[in-house]
């Protein structure tokens, strides 16, 4: 050990031969360029949305996944913001995570001015949207597709998609990931265009809802059989149900199945 | 690069592997403006595309934004509302500032400062702003992502540009037509076309390209100026 008031408690260079100073300053050596995400890793699938005449419904599985590995299963990924607001949240789980402590902190700042204004779904989608672009447009994406849900300022259902582009639109029925080749299709028999969504209720939307997410856990493989499930309506503001279960699976095809794995055919 | 002796030394690159983030996509969806005399047209489908996926089937993207000016701005869509967005507030602060309208022509050229700010990233868009001049003509200005721009008399921009312009050339411009009996000897005299004849030719473009092209359809918004201000009207597109 060096005993030299400048250098003292140092491994002592005639003992442990010069100090490697690249060792210290590994972490701001510039010999490598700074990289922002390129890819996520752990991942949520598809959220499904659709409108009915009094608000809308929005679904997402508990699954996190790591690559084909089912990681995590109790991932929250729906996310209430003020009292007439869902956001849907698909794609990578730590940018998930960084958005809702945004949209935390944008319910936060809103009700310290207590001026009877209350943050709608429109607004909340549009802070995203901004959000989204700006950091797209820094070539440091936030690898999420969502669906901002709710009612807008004059009370009527209000569904809009955003992602990592920055890319928005809305229609009356949505989804992110598989759920656009899986669910939609289907959420397009009960509501095909706008005018429609007068003559559904909640209880036909909720099973158009419910029969997509088993369709989606019978095809998708990231996707799991537990999930949650959000109605907005004017009448009961945020229902939250959680942990809901695909109920009525039929796996009966599976027995002839044949050809591979440990069978013999 | 001098690194810790280790196991691991092999698995540090000395360049980064190329696998770059993608920050443009195609919106798909397509877009027309004609001038006539006294009045100007700025049509666009209304289908949102990715891929093959249709993501709304009605996403409006021409858009009266005041001062009897109307935008268009197809491509890819963030970038797109993005331009039109500056473009508005930009608008508010001329008007705080100088409390007159906008003429086209200055519009236009602003445009071209918005896109050319961008040149070196650029915004993917095809833009098409279409109003009166100072005279009450109809006027029509299309530009290139990077800014370059040119009025004329009609353009088609986005998806379905390289099916609808090639029929408007013919049209509107009276390209190959010739007097009958003249054996293509004299050109067909241009003139201008009315506002009812012009809304057919847009109806007809838009149905066509839709047979054609499978990012246009749904729905056909079309927006028109007068000297007495914006209307806008909506047709059916197919479908599928």
């Amino acid at each position: 050990m060096e005993h030299d008031p400048f250098r003292w408690g140092r491994p002592s260079d005639q003992a442990y031969g010069e100090y490697n100073n690249s060792i210290a300053h590994a972490g701001q050596q510039q010999s490598f360029p700074k990289m922002n995400t390129q890819q996520p890793i752990v991942t949520g699938t598809s959220v499904i949305a659709i409108k009915f005449k009094d608000g809308i419904v929005i679904a997402a599985d508990n699954l996190g996944s790591y690559g084909s590995l089912a990681r995590f299963t109790d991932v929250e990924r729906l996310f209430p913001v003020g009292d007439h607001a869902v956001v849907g949240i698909s794609g990578d789980i730590s940018d998930l995570q960084y958005v809702s402590r945004l949209l935390e902190d944008l319910e936060i700042e809103n009700n310290y001015d207590y001026d009877g204004h209350s943050l709608r779904a429109p607004h909340i989608h549009e802070y995203l949207q901004k959000v989204f672009y700006h950091r797209r447009s820094k070539m440091d994406p936030l690898w999420n597709s969502t669906i901002v849900g709710g009612l807008d300022d004059s009370g009527k259902p209000f569904l809009k998609y955003v992602d990592l582009l920055g890319v928005q639109y809305s229609a009356p029925t949505l989804a992110t990931g598989f759920g656009a080749y899986l669910a939609l299709p289907i959420l397009r028999k009960v509501v095909f265009e706008e005018k429609d969504v007068e003559k559904i209720d909640e209880e036909t939307a909720r099973n158009a809802i419910k029969e997509c997410m088993k369709v989606l856990f019978y095809r998708d493989a990231r996707s799991l059989d537990k999930y949650s499930l959000i109605t907005i309506t004017k009448k009961n503001g945020v229902v939250f149900e959680k942990g809901l279960k695909s109920e009525e699976q039929s796996w009966r095809f599976a027995k002839d199945i044949k050809g591979y794995g440990t069978q013999k055919v | 690069m001098t690194t810790v002796n280790s196991d691991y030394q092999s698995e540090t690159n000395s360049t980064p592997i190329e696998h770059r983030f993608n920050p443009y996509s195609d919106s798909g969806g397509t877009i027309l403006g004609i001038a006539g005399e006294d009045f100007a047209v700025l049509a666009g489908d209304t289908r949102h595309t990715v891929g093959y996926s249709i993501n709304s089937r009605y996403e409006p993207k021409v858009f009266d934004v005041g001062d009897n000016i109307l935008i268009s701005a197809n491509g890819f869509s963030a970038d797109g509302e993005s331009l039109i967005s500056r473009f508005k507030n930009q608008l508010k602060w001329y008007h705080f500032n100088h409390n007159k309208k906008l003429s086209l022509k200055s519009s236009a050229r602003f445009i071209q400062q918005l896109l050319y700010g961008k040149r070196f990233f650029p915004y993917y868009v095809h833009t098409i702003i279409a109003g009166l001049d100072e005279e009450g003509k109809g006027a029509v200005y299309s530009f290139d992502p990077v800014g370059s721009y040119e009025r004329e008399q009609c353009r088609a921009g986005g998806a379905a540009a390289s099916l609808i312009m090639p029929f408007l050339d013919n049209q509107v411009n009276f390209k190959n037509q010739y007097e009958p009996d003249s054996h293509g000897t004299i050109r067909k005299q241009v003139k201008y076309l009315s506002l009812e004849e012009v809304i057919e030719l847009v109806r007809d473009a838009f149905s066509s390209a839709t047979e054609r092209h499978i990012h246009v359809g749904d729905g056909l918004e079309i927006l028109i100026v007068t000297k007495d201000g914006v209307r806008t009207e909506y047709f059916d597109l197919k479908k599928d």
